[in-house]
């Protein structure tokens, strides 16, 4: 097998690993790392369940190699809150819209929310439901994570 | 019906910080040491014979720990019926495919490796010859008398038929009816699709005989149950765990073929094996859903009332199916007149075995009941010229008919079609729509309304369902921890039962620890499925804490030198009623129980703990009336839906966010089914959608806003209570399938069931114009 070697900051630590260079990003994290967070639901970029922040980028974990994630810095479900036992403001809307149910596909929607209002701090619904039509959510019927994304926005720029 | 302190409020859930920050703990996240990943190889014929497999190449693959086909694991499986069914029509036992295959995704060998890379590496080494056979994919061919069959064994392609049987006058009422209406109403194969695909960890101690298993499932002790059968061993030697799980639906209700061979791998490698489904795998090969259609004729007075209906139904199980998901013609015969006074009832049914995927539950898996008549009442207002609300409103079931017993003799008590009937029509302001129909029209714009009544036959209780258990005790420190036998898959089951047992304890929920999903620490139950949590666990809960309130008052009397009835309790503190400062806290009765039970007076048991076993009835009936609005692009087919109005009555509420968000994940699950899912297999018997590039599940960009309204009739249990899980999904088809039809009406196009996507649409109109 061909390996690689790997440079990688993740939630603000550094890394250095050798990885099989067929290993993917998302595989890298759940397995390597144990960061259990960033979930799989399709292994083919559609449902966004794997979604993570690469270089302050939304990208799918599951459609890289790791090695492709080679000098940048991956921010995943784990490294967004500042201290452990918080929610960010985006969690917190979540949960106070029942944006959640079964929490699968969760991860892929909270990292997803946090790129998207980083750049669009006051979107309206028709922006917030093209940006969420990314990640899969079989519970919610999407009513709580429109609602959550709205909330999140409105709590920001008041 | 006014809320209680905690019963009844939208209270945030307890799940949910975890899950919000990637601390949740799903199958693929459990580690257990020296587990070997398994990979099958899985047929890509839909029929045929194994003439060849060859796996020396696979064995002796980088990592390989083993590989196993029929001839090694299927000599293992003892028994697979499962208790309750014992008449379902059930195919062979096989574990792998043996000799032959008889679907796409038929497992033919497990392959266990070091990890999942190198396992399906091997799978590729694996040298197999299928030599193709017509398959028998189509209920109507399946039923000739000269087809092939799907499972040779059985002798037919026809496991379940119930002849036609009804009311001895129901010819009569058709003959002397001022109308009949007759459709055949399709539902067409889709699939639960949970975001979490399926998945297995089995650990067998070749010392102790005893077998671990954690399992992406709906029921942990449904899963002990079944294994015990499968090895031929006692349940008391296999414990099973539920880690969270993403989502069931109905798909993680039973364990599947490729979930026994991980089992029976682990039990003849002697070391842990793990399997975690792919996506491919999950829509393929796990199971699906619907795939069922029903002949209907309802006979009409000149009033407008029904007095006769009859229905016909044949379902496509598939090959391989389990329990609960096929046989559904006895399931929904009772329901057939759904929320209607329907004197005269006739039906039949017939399930066909096919060589596609088999099916598993799937929300409101008799949902045809209603899917049925409520598009038959739309076609039979159209056809007599009324409009569907009024044709509705002359026939459904009213508050001065309760109780009410059906021609099957089921009796509703406590339900209101009616009312949601109206609120519902309110609340989507249904005059006001119907001018703006005109007027779009006026536009050659294609506005339609639909509308879906649906009785839901909530918490069926009947075998190993029927009853449900909970065990609650106060600890040292006046803390309380539950446990129940469910394993929750989203449905919020722990936050709600906290309020239960909070509301009759008198503590905070943040006092008390909810145990599920553990086949070690939890009563036997039957699992979380069939809405059934809120009814059978919510009841088992409240009897279990009402019992722990009386032996904490009794404690508490004496050490208070008060009367039991003049105690209070409220905020994890026990009072005399009227002088808050005479109390003592619950931290300081477990003190008195645990420590200073000398203390305790003669005849009262120093205990904290309290179990009771709740047993419902066999139905506990909720209901609900779903409108919507939708506008069709004839040129394009595509369908938008502007509103969706759910009225519904679940008894009393626990939590009613809880409950919303029950009733919008099914309303969009039947949007996506009727509008963008869609399982498709070529005429090979090829699955063409496969991954979710083929088969749409509906985004946040397609779904409107769901509003909803809230009728609370209590059911006849302690806690009022009724179930709702299911009904979301169950009466949402129809209503967006009845909408579609409203707006294509005028263009001559006739609707009879789903799919309802763009090509569909486009070939109706197409169709009708020529």
């Amino acid at each position: 097998m061909h390996e690689m070697a790997l440079r990688v900051t993740v939630n603000g630590e550094r890394v250095s690993r050798t990885v099989e260079a067929r290993r993917t990003l998302a595989d890298f994290l759940r397995d390597d790392l144990r960061l259990t967070g960033t979930h799989l639901g399709c292994e083919h970029g559609v449902c966004g369940a794997c979604t993570v922040l690469l270089d302050g980028d939304a990208v799918r974990s599951c459609l890289m190699f790791a090695v492709q994630a080679d000098g940048a810095e991956v921010t995943t479900i784990e490294g967004l809150s500042e201290r452990n036992g918080e929610l960010t403001p985006i969690q917190a809307a979540f949960q106070a819209e029942h944006g959640l149910q079964c929490g699968y596909c969760t991860p892929g929607f909270v990292v997803s929310a946090h790129a998207f209002l980083a750049e669009h701090p006051n979107p309206s619904d028709e922006e917030i439901r093209d940006a969420l039509s990314g990640n899969l959510c079989r519970c919610t019927g999407y009513q709580g994570n429109i609602a959550a994304v709205k909330r999140a926005a409105s709590g920001s720029s008041s | 019906m006014t809320a209680g302190r905690f019963i009844g409020q939208a209270i945030t859930r307890t799940e949910d910080p975890r899950l919000l920050t990637g601390r949740g703990r799903y199958i693929a996240d459990v580690l257990v040491p020296g587990a070997s990943d398994a990979a099958f190889l899985r047929s890509d014929v839909a029929r045929g014979r194994i003439v060849c497999l060859d796996t020396e190449a696979a064995r002796s693959a980088p990592g390989v720990r083993a590989v196993y086909t029929a001839a090694d694991l299927n000599p293992l499986v003892h028994d697979i019926t499962t208790a309750g069914m014992p008449d379902a029509p059930f195919p062979p036992k096989y574990c792998l495919a043996e000799n032959d295959v008889r679907f796409v995704g038929d497992p033919i060998a497990i392959v266990v490796a070091e990890n999942r890379y190198l396992a399906e590496d091997a799978v590729e080494l694996i040298d197999v010859e299928i030599e193709p056979q017509d398959p028998v994919l189509d209920v109507d061919a399946a039923r000739d008398a000269d087809s092939e069959l799907v499972h040779p064994e059985v002798g037919t392609n026809t496991p379940q038929i119930i002849p036609p049987f009804g009311d001895p006058e129901l010819d009569q009422a058709f003959a002397d009816a001022a109308h009949v209406v007759r459709d055949t109403v399709v539902m067409h194969r889709y699939v639960q699709v949970p975001m979490e695909c399926r998945g297995i960890i089995a650990e067998w101690d070749p010392y102790s005989y005893e077998l671990t298993v954690w399992s992406s499932t709906q029921s942990v002790h449904g899963v002990q149950t079944f294994l015990a059968g499968l090895l031929g061993i006692g349940s008391n030697k296999i414990r099973v765990l539920q880690p969270d799980v993403g989502g069931g639906f109905g798909q993680k209700t039973t364990i599947g073929r490729d979930e026994w061979a991980v089992v029976l791998a682990a039990v003849l490698l002697g070391r842990p094996v793990r399997w975690i489904e792919d996506r491919r795998e999950n829509l393929t090969a796990a199971a699906h859903a619907r795939d069922e259609s029903m002949d209907l004729s309802v006979a009409l007075d000149g009033d407008g009332a029904v007095t006769a209906i009859r229905g016909e139904y044949i379902e496509n199980i598939g090959a391989y199916q389990t329990m609960g998901s096929n046989g559904m013609g006895a399931f929904l015969a009772p329901f057939l007149t759904n929320a209607y006074k329907i004197p005269k009832v006739g039906f039949g049914s017939q399930a066909v075995y096919t060589n596609t995927c088999g099916k598993a539950p799937y929300r409101g898996p008799f949902l045809m009941y209603a899917v049925g008549i409520e598009q038959l009442m739309d076609t039979a207002a159209r056809q007599i010229g009324v409009d569907p609300l009024d044709l509705r409103r002359r026939n459904v079931i009213r508050a001065e008919d309760l109780p009410y017993t059906l021609p099957s003799f089921l009796c509703y008590e406590s339900i209101t079609p009616a009312e949601t009937l109206d609120e519902a029509a309110s609340m989507i302001d249904y005059d006001g729509f119907r001018a703006e129909q005109i007027a779009a029209r006026d536009q050659g714009r294609c506005l339609g309304i639909g509308i879906s009544l649906c009785v839901e036959p909530s918490a069926i209780a009947f075998g190993q369902m029927g009853t449900e258990a909970a065990t609650v005790r106060m600890d040292f420190n006046g803390k309380v921890t539950v446990a129940i036998g469910s394993s929750s898959t989203g449905m919020s089951v722990a936050t709600t039962m906290k309020q239960v047992v909070a509301e009759h304890l008198g503590c905070s929920p943040d006092d008390i620890s909810i145990i599920q999903g553990d086949t070690a620490t939890t009563p036997y139950g039957a699992g979380t499925a069939g809405s059934r949590s809120a009814v059978l666990y919510g009841n088992a809960v409240a009897g279990a804490s009402t019992e722990l309130r009386s032996k904490l008052l009794e404690i508490a009397a004496d050490a208070l030198e008060a009367a039991a009835h003049d105690l209070e309790i409220d905020a994890g503190r026990v009072f005399v009623r009227g002088t808050t400062t005479k109390g003592i806290s619950f931290a300081e009765l477990a003190q008195v129980a645990y420590v200073g039970h000398d203390m305790v007076p003669p005849g009262t048991a120093p205990s904290l703990e309290a179990s009771h076993r709740y047993k419902a009835p066999t139905f506990t009936f909720s209901n609900a009336c779903h409108i919507c609005t939708c506008e069709v692009d004839v040129d394009t087919g595509r369908v938008t839906i502007l509103r969706y109005v759910v009225s519904e009555d679940c008894g009393r509420m626990i939590n009613p966010k809880v409950v919303e968000g029950q009733i919008f994940g099914g309303v969009v699950q039947g949007i996506g089914g009727v509008l963008y899912e869609h399982m498709v297999y070529d005429d090979d018997g090829n699955p063409l959608t496969s991954t979710f590039v083929d088969y749409l599940l509906p985004t946040a960009a397609e779904v409107p806003t769901i509003e909803v309204g809230h009728i609370e009739s209590p059911a006849p249990n302690p806690l009022g209570v009724k179930g709702m899980g299911e009904g979301g999904a169950i009466a949402s088809p129809a209503a967006v399938v009845n909408a579609v039809a409203d707006a294509l009406a005028p263009l001559g196009v006739k609707v009879s069931g789903s799919p309802l996507g763009p090509r569909q649409i486009f070939e109706m109109i197409a169709a009708a114009s020529d």
